[in-house]
């Protein structure tokens, strides 16, 4: 059989562009000067748009390719256009902090372009071996960016961390592929769901192996026990990487999860259901409540991911359709509000300032009315105020909970939510309520700013045409 | 009536306030102005809403249904009955008050001041407007927003304890709520309310659903023993604050168990309308005595809102021992209908006590009681009102605060004596600490060269004064434009209330 078949390599086409034009920057990007650095970043923008392009114009409907590893659907797609997007804005975004810092590379924009191609492989994954190369395919290039500013010690730490820990996971992740291969003989995902149909559950090769992967999974996202990287990394890292990480992957993250645990071994949903629970309710409980202790805001916001992750699971572990589509429909919204969270820091610091703790934004409603009412719809937004996105992403995956007669875990995720809200509204306080300790004015480019205002403002229009993007999820995802 | 009066009500003054916030501080004076133009023309239209109101009839009126969020069968559905209706009017009336009476008080950030009032207008008015639970969910949890920043920016000094405290109580119990509603929405398909009233539920279910939607409401009203944040926040909150959370904020709390606890749970609430009723009458004697120890005057007027709210509370949960002792509805619906005059009258007098205290307030920076003194002599006019709106505060015949009050308490006598007995005691408790504070502010001689040099109410708050002692007058007076305004609404509610849905 021709493996190489060209039909095969049509659907792969956003991927193969991605790549090429990836190598090709990073070629070109040797050869320029420093003084002409802008170019990889304009090539890159370029190239996110070309692959977005390519992306939209793939076949509607789910097509199978290259002997089954590889698949183009619905949720693929709509994967991989959110994630062009949030890359696009990642570099829009960093680019003057990186001038600032020096740290306008060439590797900058590869690192993340091999990344996104990460995530890409990961959504069209249909086979555990697809979803493992796109996996430590993101992972290798994170590692590296978190480690970008090389003559930061805390990011060297950071990055060395994240490194130690990502291997063991990946070495777990790998290890309950393994047990599944045994167990099945296939890493097929099809395959897997013929094989473990419902009432699978109680198979002891089965269970053994989806303890691993869920460690895995649970490692990626940064759900609690598996936590311990999220906030050094996030406070160690370049506030432009910070932002990387905090986003795009999480949209690979989903993938992971949906690919894993949906289409491979629904039938056993039984076993990873008590199993998510737990890490639901721990997730939620350390992040929120760890959340409130902090001083940095970039680790205050590592926690809060690490109770956002909680929600996003928790939409998955109803195992329901509805139940994916709000855990998808929390990782974008999340994705857009963590994006502009990263963002308000980037746009307050300057040269030799990070504005990375909760002091820095004091009485920033003095010095930029406008910004602290963004940075107030992006707290609240998170939060879970209506009529902000977060509100009704919440409302999604505790409809999705109830749905399936666990009262109790809908309480406890709402009860979580209100001392989140604590620290959300402490940002609220600083910014409005305390007098300014300093008067220095926000420079930013005008492209920053209005992308800013636009990524704040669309968490309250989403939230009020929710439907618009619940929509457009529910045919992604049928 | 085809014009969206409901809609227009809503956002008219939202996006108003965003208009004036655009505006900016350094253009004060034209955005108190747009303001105040904003609130008069809300206020007129709120009047086509009252005459064009047919008050025979109980159904949902004004309705204005649009596609929303179709996945979840929810609406955007407007429309009032004569529950929703007065509280709508007290809204657009209370806040041009609001907005008179900080005009040149405010000097902090003029322009957001007048445009969070404004925003706020709205989103209350879509809180009492919809008719669809997710709707009305997402107007109760916005309108936290702007109250937060209100007494976070311009309160006092512990003002940010005290707005936190705000926000994370009322969210806490929204919260459980909302759970409430979901549950209520997958069981019945739909958030419309006019669906879930008619969801049977089984008793278990109801008492559940009853007790999520009690966190939510009794936080708001608020009832003893979730009550501490109301002090606090009276306290620290500026006066147009005070006002608005007295005279609206706290009606959310009875407007709630009259919307959804009693008709969507009916049998919860008759079986656990004892918790209820005794909560009420604790919050009537108990915290009526803790009023009457405060030094602080505004501490002083929110424990009286809070034992007068209790009269609210009350008044909704005795219909059911009412029908129960009697066997039929007529004192069932005076109960109702004294809890919802009481509303009104609690809105007006306790909005007018705040604006009195402001008036005190913005010539001697200080809100202690023990600061004043013989204030009758520099100010006689303020005094007048003062006297009156205490008055009215104690229950005197002829004024707003006795409709309720009575009503109520004649009421209870149909269900239970010793109910009447206990909530016959706010007449005294009420008098004692609302007279005994007009007797230490107003009476007695000048107390020391402050209140010597005070002056006298100017034409503004003279303006803002006279207009409520009309209004609360005139309630007294003649309530019944008022009370035929819901009667209907509210035998339909008792109807509804009467029907067990096991």
């Amino acid at each position: 059989m021709n493996i190489f078949a060209t039909p095969d390599l049509l659907l792969a086409l956003p991927e193969v562009v991605l790549l090429a034009a990836t190598c090709f920057i990073l070629l070109l990007d040797a050869c320029l000067s420093d003084a002409r650095r802008q170019v990889s970043y304009l090539l890159s923008l370029l190239t996110l748009l070309v692959t977005a392009v390519f992306t939209a114009a793939l076949p509607d409907g789910s097509h199978i390719g290259f002997s089954g590893l590889f698949v183009v659907d619905g949720v693929a797609k709509l994967l991989k256009l959110v994630t062009c997007g949030a890359v696009a804005a990642v570099f829009l975004y960093s680019k003057d902090y990186l001038i600032q810092r020096g740290l306008l590379k060439g590797e900058y924009f590869v690192l993340v372009l091999f990344a996104t191609l990460g995530i890409f492989v990961m959504a069209s994954a249909r086979s555990l071996l697809t979803l493992y190369m796109g996996i430590e395919l993101l992972a290798l290039s994170q590692y590296t960016l978190v480690a970008f500013d090389r003559d930061s010690p805390v990011a060297a730490e950071s990055a060395m961390k994240y490194f130690v820990l990502g291997a063991i996971a990946s070495g777990l992740l790998l290890y309950g592929i393994s047990i599944l291969y045994g167990v099945s003989g296939t890493f097929d995902l099809a395959q897997l769901t013929l094989q473990f149909h419902s009432g699978a559950a109680h198979q002891v090769g089965l269970l053994f192996g989806l303890a691993f992967l869920l460690a895995g999974i649970a490692f990626k996202f940064g759900a609690v026990p598996f936590h311990m990287w999220v906030p050094d990394v996030y406070e160690g890292a370049p506030t432009s990487v910070t932002m990387f990480l905090s986003a795009a992957p999480k949209l690979a993250y989903f993938a992971l999860a949906f690919r894993v645990l949906a289409e491979g071994l629904g039938g056993a949903l039984d076993a990873w259901q008590p199993m998510l629970i737990l890490l639901v309710v721990l997730s939620l409980a350390v992040g929120n409540v760890v959340a409130v202790a902090q001083t940095n805001l970039k680790r205050m916001l590592a926690y809060s991911t690490i109770s956002n992750v909680g929600f996003i699971l928790l939409g998955f572990l109803a195992g329901t359709p509805f139940g994916y589509r709000a855990a998808l429909f929390y990782t974008i919204s999340y994705v857009l509000m963590a994006m502009g969270s990263f963002a308000m820091i980037i746009l307050l610091a300057r040269r030799g300032f990070e504005a990375d703790r909760i002091d820095d934004f004091k009485g920033l409603a003095h010095r930029s009315p406008w910004f602290a009412w963004m940075m107030l719809f992006l707290m609240m937004s998170t939060a879970g105020v209506p009529p902000f996105v977060g509100f009704f992403a919440k409302l999604y995956v505790v409809q999705a909970v109830l749905d399936i007669g666990l009262t109790w875990l809908a309480v406890v995720a709402v009860l979580f939510s209100v001392i989140g809200a604590f620290y959300y509204l402490r940002v609220i306080k600083v910014m409005f309520f305390d007098a300014p300790s300093e008067s220095a004015l926000l420079v930013a480019s005008p492209a920053f700013k209005f992308l800013l205002s636009a990524n704040a403002l669309a968490a309250l229009v989403l939230g009020v045409l929710n439907s618009n993007l619940a929509e457009t999820i529910a045919k992604a995802l049928p | 009536m085809n014009f969206p009066f409901l809609s227009a009500l809503t956002w008219f003054p939202v996006f108003g306030g965003v208009l004036v916030m655009c505006l900016g501080d350094r253009r004060a004076t034209q955005a108190r102005w747009l303001a105040l133009c904003i609130a008069v023309i809300t206020l007129m239209a709120s009047v086509p809403l009252y005459l064009g109101f047919d008050t025979h009839s109980a159904a949902l009126q004004f309705n204005e249904q649009l596609a929303w969020i179709p996945g979840l069968h929810s609406t955007y559905h407007l429309g009032v009955d004569g529950i929703s209706l007065p509280l709508i009017l007290l809204t657009t009336f209370s806040t041009i008050l609001v907005l008179i009476a900080g005009w040149t008080r405010i000097e902090k950030r003029p322009a957001q001041y007048v445009a969070a009032f404004l925003i706020m207008e709205g989103l209350m008015i879509g809180v009492f407007a919809a008719a669809d639970a997710l709707l009305f969910y997402v107007f109760w949890e916005a309108m936290l927003l702007p109250m937060f920043i209100i007494i976070g920016v311009w309160g006092g000094a512990r003002r940010v304890y005290a707005t936190l405290k705000f926000f994370l109580y009322t969210f806490l119990g929204s919260v459980l709520m909302l759970v409430a509603l979901i549950y209520l929405y997958l069981k019945s398909g739909s958030y419309d309310l006019a669906a879930l009233v008619q969801l049977p539920l089984g008793l278990q279910q109801q008492t559940l659903i009853f007790l999520a939607f009690f966190a939510a409401f009794a936080v708001k009203v608020p009832m003893v023993p979730v009550h501490t944040w109301l002090p606090d926040a009276h306290v620290e909150a500026p006066t147009g604050g005070s006002v608005i959370l007295a005279a609206i904020m706290l009606k959310m709390g009875g407007y709630g168990f009259l919307r959804f606890s009693l008709p969507i749970t009916p049998d919860a609430s008759r079986e656990l309308a004892w918790l209820v009723i005794g909560l009420s009458l604790v919050a009537v004697v108990y915290i009526g005595l803790v009023a009457l120890v405060q030094r602080d005057m505004k501490k002083l007027i929110a424990y009286s809102s809070i034992a007068h709210m209790g009269f609210v509370t009350l008044g909704c949960f005795l219909a059911f021992s009412i029908v129960a002792a009697t066997g039929h509805a007529l004192g069932a619906t005076l109960a109702l209908s004294g809890a919802m005059v009481q509303m009104i009258s609690h809105g007006l007098v306790s909005g007018a006590l705040f604006l009195c205290v402001g008036v005190l307030y913005d010539r001697m920076h200080t809100r202690d009681i023990a600061a004043y003194g013989g204030v009758v002599n520099t100010m006689p006019i303020f005094s007048a009102f003062m006297v009156l709106f205490g008055m009215a505060n104690a229950g005197l015949p002829g004024t707003s605060g006795f409709v309720g009050e009575f009503m109520v308490v004649l009421a209870a006598f149909h269900a239970n004596f010793w109910f009447a007995l206990v909530a016959g005691m706010t007449l005294i408790l009420g008098a004692a600490y609302t007279l005994w504070l007009i007797k230490r502010v107003v009476f007695g001689a000048v107390a020391n060269d402050q209140v010597a040099a005070l002056s006298d109410v100017n034409g503004r708050e003279f303006f803002v004064l006279a207009v409520s002692a009309v209004a609360v007058l005139a309630l007294g007076i003649y309530p019944r434009p008022l009370t035929e305004l819901m009667e209907p609404t509210l035998r339909h509610l008792l109807s509804l209330m009467m029907i067990s849905k096991l």
